[in-house]
């Protein structure tokens, strides 16, 4: 039934709404799809698709729901005959190896492709290679580089199977590349606008009502701009595990601190934790006191942190941990970095470190006090909703076994 | 009618899978939402698909102050108290200064146009949404004079977006989405071959290898497009330069490359 398939894409958490379904119906009685699964394929991807980004997901569950297709697996099966057949390519093997080859015959041979082809399509959905590269299988052992017989790459007429097994738009996936002037977009949203200051602007609607009001005689009134009212301070670690990811932070930065884009930008400095004191520049010279930059600020500033997170748990959660601190610090990392987050109404973190090595780490405990997000276009419009409408957090894993550890 | 309305015309060369998904549009009815790389030809589109069909074509290119009721009518409420104070023509006949937008001379046209919506993207974030119900049903009502426009035949609507805000939901949904992937070399050869008819094969392959060693450059920040590479060809006939015999340096950088970082960027490549 076709209609799983729509549940293959909702699977690969496509958000295909019965209405888009319908209209894939609808066009597949109009007989769009040329009656073919090509043109299958790019009807339900321009129907039921609206972002790139979302492509990848798409060409998986199109991969698992049409895997038993076997007019491309025996297509496929022709060329890899073809490469098996081809000397120069057996040129690389060792006597015992090629022994080994020639005493499989070629029926055989194909007999265990096309097996071992139906077990690939169905253990994993979708990656690149065909065939193993393992020292096991007669296929691996031949040494030709898994990339020379990746479908789709020579001659002409690729059919939607093969378009999809290349997974060309993998790249374009959300959770991976940030360039300034996405993250310039993404902060866009970060604003609540409201009408301050002097009266400098025209206000139409405003005149009409007071000119009817005057009988026709014309009655102007002005109003203030709308501006962005969102006050931000940032905080950056710097240095030591942060050095990776530089590049990226001083991208946020550049975006973050553009003129006019919030009523008021402070950016501060830290290395691995925050302690009593942050600093106004990366050299760690100008001191400014935790305590100071709570008392001066309003609690509906929104506080973003930028690092990673990870250091040792002693750093955290020890009074004396600081890594770099001359005189010990009495208050854990831990219980400065719960004040700052309870002072300000919305705080988040941004983690330039992937979420899969969050676990076991302290990120985990971090992520129970801050609010955190990898800091991916995907993650930085999450962390923008929660600042600007608040709303869920995200999930944390309960650390309790880690802050028993330090705090009882 | 047939599907296969739209083929591309002979100055626009369509892949094959964009004109399915124009197709798909036109079959279903519904809005094609293009997005791509700029200057990859989205805007053209339109102009081609209203040439290809022989239809008019309207455009309403979107700013980031456009309202989405502005293409449907505007109000010249300032026109109307001008003519009341100084007695200009007939103030009690509202309909005189009610104008038509693009969107709502479509749907009041009596017969089948072609809508650019143009950069959708540009406009305030709720704009899609406020036009839902416009793209859905085809028609809409004039307030203030209570005139109902209803769409004879259903306008053939395609809008086209940088991917600068996301667009809601809702207003996905209505579509049929189709992004225009970056020409690769044949298809590149065959757009090029539009614009420069005459240009020696030797000279567009010379000129591919470089646009798109230049393309491939890590770091790039911004990539050089279709557009660029056309106007770079013809500023490279217009001069007269050979390719083959420039060592060192590309000439007329300036017209793929457009900003400091990146002609630095270039530069350092090209020495190394």
């Amino acid at each position: 039934m076709l209609v799983d398939f729509l549940f293959e894409l909702r699977r690969h958490k496509l958000k295909v709404s019965t209405h888009e379904w319908q209209a894939l119906m609808e066009a597949l009685a109009l007989g769009l799809h040329d009656s073919s699964l090509d043109g299958f394929y790019h009807l339900a991807r321009a129907v039921c698709v609206k972002d790139i980004t979302e492509y990848d997901a798409f060409d998986q569950a199109f991969l698992a729901y049409f895997k038993d297709v076997k007019a491309d697996a025996l297509a496929l099966t022709r060329e890899l005959e073809a490469w098996l057949t081809d000397p120069r390519l057996l040129a690389g093997l060792t006597d015992e190896q090629r022994r080994a080859l020639q005493a499989l015959d070629l029926d055989k041979l194909r007999q265990l492709f096309e097996q071992r082809l139906r077990e690939q399509k169905e253990r994993h959905d979708g990656g690149n290679r065909w065939i193993g590269t393992g020292g096991t299988s007669p296929f691996g052992n031949s040494g030709v580089n898994p990339s020379g017989i990746r479908v789709g790459g020579s001659g002409g007429g690729r059919s939607a199977m093969q378009v999809a097994e290349e997974r060309r738009w993998k790249e374009y996936r959300k959770d991976v590349s940030l360039d300034v002037r996405q993250i310039d977009v993404a902060l866009r949203g970060l604003r609540q606008l409201g009408r301050d200051g002097a009266d400098e602007e025209l206000d139409l609607d405003e005149t009409v009502d007071e000119t009817c009001k005057n009988a026709g005689d014309l009655e102007l009134v002005y109003r203030p701009p709308r501006r962005n009212r969102v006050k931000v301070i940032l905080l950056m670690d710097v240095g030591g595990s942060m050095d990776p990811h530089a590049e990226l932070a001083s991208r946020l930065f550049t975006a973050a601190s553009r003129a006019g884009r919030f009523a008021r930008f402070r950016s501060y400095y830290f290395h691995n934790c925050v302690y009593e004191t942050v600093y106004e520049d990366a050299a760690f010279k100008k001191k400014v006191p935790v305590a100071e930059l709570i008392s001066h600020s309003d609690r509906d500033e929104k506080l973003v942190v930028l690092g990673d997170a990870l250091m040792h748990p002693a750093e955290l959660l020890d009074p004396g941990g600081a890594i770099y601190y001359y005189a010990s610090n009495r208050t854990p990392g831990l219980e400065w970095l719960r004040r700052l987050a309870a002072h300000f109404r919305r705080a988040a973190w941004l983690n330039p470190e992937p979420d899969r090595y969050w676990g076991g780490t302290t990120v985990e405990v971090i992520a129970s006090v801050f609010p955190m997000w990898q800091l991916t276009l995907e993650g930085l419009a999450g962390a923008v909703r929660y600042l600007v409408r608040g709303g869920a957090r995200p999930a944390v894993p309960n650390p309790s076994n880690w802050v028993k550890l330090g705090l009882g | 009618m047939s599907f296969d309305q739209f083929s591309g015309t002979a100055s626009y060369i369509a892949s094959d899978e964009l004109r399915h998904a124009v197709n798909v549009a036109v079959a279903l009815a519904r809005p094609l939402l293009v997005r791509g790389e700029p200057g990859t030809g989205k805007t053209l589109l339109a102009e081609n698909v209203a040439r290809a069909l022989g239809l008019p074509l309207l455009r309403w290119h979107v700013k980031s102050t456009t309202k989405a009721k502005e293409g449907l009518y505007v109000y010249d409420t300032v026109a109307r108290l001008h003519d009341s104070r100084f007695g200009d023509g007939d103030v009690k006949d509202i309909a005189r200064y009610i104008r038509l937008g693009p969107l709502g001379l479509a749907l009041a046209a009596d017969h089948r146009v072609v809508l650019l919506i143009d950069e959708i993207d540009k406009a305030d974030l709720e704009f899609p949404n406020d036009l839902l119900l416009e793209l859905d049903a085809m028609r809409f009502r004039i307030d203030e004079t209570g005139r109902e426009v209803v769409a004879q035949e259903r306008p053939i609507v395609i809008i086209t977006s940088n991917n600068e805000k996301e667009l809601p939901d809702a207003f996905l949904r209505r579509c049929v989405f189709h992004y225009i992937e970056f020409p690769g070399r044949e298809l590149m050869q065959r757009i090029v071959r539009v614009h420069h008819p005459d240009l020696e094969d030797k000279v567009l392959d010379q000129a591919l290898e470089v646009f798109y060693g230049l393309r491939a450059t890590p770091k790039l920040r911004k990539r050089p497009t279709t557009s660029e590479l056309i106007d770079w060809i013809c500023a490279l006939r217009k001069a007269g330069v050979d390719l083959g015999r420039v060592g060192g340096g590309i000439p007329f950088l300036g017209t793929l490359i457009k900003t400091e970082q990146d002609v630095e960027l270039v530069g350092k490549r090209a020495k190394a």
